[in-house]
């Protein structure tokens, strides 16, 4: 099996005859939801644990436990 | 022992404390072979000689679309445990899966789509694939949408469960009622859906794209199952700690 | 089962039928609703693309099928929403006899005063959207078979949504996915009518789907509807 780069420069490797706008375009656009559902967790914890702390400090007398 | 060991899983507390050394190195792993791969197949693949260029899409279409499929199963099979063992991390797991599933069966149809332009010079076309596509898109919908409506978490889990294991059914004969209508208007002709045989070259970043999107959504399940057992447990000593630690 | 089970089944069914279609009849102009929305709709049709006959000829099969379908997704709602608002559905959900087989009798009372009239009335529509003379036979057959698939999907969206307030178009969203073979193997069989094709392997699929659904869906309707009364 032989790697062979198959573009002659970044120009052509962007431009792909023609078809680069569509290839890149989907790239980009996968790219954006992998990232979005690799970052949204994180996110929806650091705002869990915000409110979690705000809610602990207003009634801490409130906090159940097992 | 398979006993304790299966009630043990049960157990959202313990879930959580075991998945988190290695999730991190899953993602890791995942990422890489998601990068390795689409390099591979944007730089290096061969440019198929009737499609040129746009067949790079490949690499990330499909994928997408396995995934869609398999990630359904996932999702049913997920609620189907939580009925029928009462299980609720199982109904969690259902729960995160959802909207993983509809996002991954956008991006197939996006980039379906977008394939289907400089290859047959239209931005959408009726073609089995793609319409079976949307129906999955609408399946994932209907969960998420049957997922949100109810206020009763028990009963939204339950419910949409239920609705997964329908659709799990019907999946393989919606796909090939869809198939055979197609086929109505597409006499003779091997058409464009019609996938020549793969060249080995374009194989293996295509397996390597393909195992890097199952390792991703496995990485994303879980970490979005155990955003889902904060939120669900929040009132336990042990959420709590874990809160104020920070 | 023993024989007085059975016979207590039997009763209970005769029992559910009869309760159904006296609640059916008691409100006559609920009954028509379908089929004015069939109508309206077959309206819109020319209005809307083209009332060129060849045209018209052309988009017949799918549009009556379609429409037909649309008018059984708007009769599903109430299906259990008034028995669940009085507390009725919960002593269904409750009685000794098997679920399953009680809601059985509410789909057949839906299929029989809204897929029957549907089907009934889809010839004369036929006619005003110019459909080919070879394709009525096929028209009715086809939703005859098929209006039972779609009353056995819907019931089951009509249950998985029974305990939601506005509930009715979140059904919709969730049960058209089903639907969509049942659509393609109907219309699919009047167009090759209309082509002069055979028709036997479209109309014995939507009977076996017809079969199919009648097994699937006992389950998945007194499914939701336990968990519905229990919430």
């Amino acid at each position: 099996m032989n790697l062979v780069f198959q573009f002659s420069d970044l120009h052509s490797f962007l431009w792909m005859n023609g078809h680069g706008p569509y290839v890149w375009g989907c790239y980009a656009m996968t790219f954006l939801g992998l990232a979005f559902l690799a970052l949204e967790p994180r996110l929806q914890r650091k705002r869990f644990i915000r409110q979690q702390k705000a809610l602990a400090q207003r009634k801490p007398a409130a906090r159940g436990e097992r | 022992m398979a006993w304790q060991w299966f009630h043990r899983l049960g157990s959202p507390k313990w879930f959580y404390e075991k998945t988190e050394k290695w999730l991190p190195w899953l993602g890791l792993i995942a990422l890489l072979l998601l990068v390795t791969g689409s390099i591979w197949g944007l730089g290096f693949g061969p440019s198929e000689a009737k499609q040129g260029n746009s067949a790079r899409i490949i690499y990330i279409h499909v994928p997408a679309a396995i995934l869609s499929m398999a990630g359904y199963y996932v999702m049913a099979i997920a609620g189907a445990i939580g009925l029928i063992w009462r299980m609720k991390l199982s109904f969690m797991v259902m729960k995160a899966a959802a909207p993983i599933g509809a996002i991954l069966t956008f991006l197939a149809l996006f980039t379906g789509a977008v394939w289907g332009k400089p290859t047959w010079g239209a931005w959408w076309v009726w073609d089995g694939r793609i319409t079976s596509m949307v129906v999955l898109f609408l399946l994932y919908l209907g969960i998420v949408a049957l997922q949100e409506a109810y206020q009763n978490q028990d009963t939204a889990d339950k419910i949409s469960s239920v609705l997964a294991l329908v659709g799990m059914v019907n999946i393989p004969i919606i796909y090939k009622s869809v198939d055979w209508w197609y086929t109505l208007h597409q006499p003779a002709t091997l058409k464009l859906t019609q996938k020549s045989s793969i060249d080995p070259s374009m194989a293996y970043p295509l397996i390597m794209m393909i195992l890097a999107f199952y390792l991703f959504y496995a990485w994303v399940l879980l970490r979005r199952t155990r955003m889902e057992i904060l939120r669900r447990e929040q009132r336990t000593s042990w959420v709590q700690d874990l809160v104020a630690r920070g | 089962m023993t024989q007085a089970e059975s016979l207590s089944l039997r009763r209970a069914l005769l029992a559910g039928l009869r309760r159904e279609l006296v609640i059916a009849f008691r409100h006559k102009g609920d009954l028509a609703n379908p089929l004015i929305f069939f109508l309206m709709v077959v309206v819109f049709i020319p209005l809307g693309i083209s009332e060129e006959p060849a045209m018209l000829a052309r988009i017949a099969p799918g549009v009556l099928w379609v429409i037909a379908l649309l008018a059984t997704l708007l009769s599903l709602d109430g299906l259990f929403r008034s028995d669940f608002d009085d507390g009725s559905l919960e002593q269904l959900v409750l009685s000794p006899q098997p679920l399953g087989y009680l809601v059985l009798t509410k789909v057949l009372v839906h299929w029989l005063v809204t897929g029957v009239p549907l089907t009934l009335l889809a010839p004369v529509l036929g006619v005003m959207l110019q459909l080919p003379v070879e394709g009525y036979l096929v028209l009715v057959l086809s939703l005859l078979v098929g209006t039972g698939s779609l009353s056995l999907i819907g019931s089951i969206g009509a249950a998985l949504t029974v305990g939601l307030r506005k509930g009715g178009l979140l059904l919709s969203l969730v049960i058209m996915p089903f639907y969509v073979p049942v659509l393609i193997f109907g219309s699919g069989a009047v167009k090759n009518a209309i082509q002069g094709f055979a028709v036997g392997a479209e109309l014995a699929v939507l009977v076996a789907m017809l079969l199919g659904w009648l097994m699937l869906a006992p389950f998945a309707i007194a499914g939701a509807l336990k968990i519905s009364v229990r919430a």
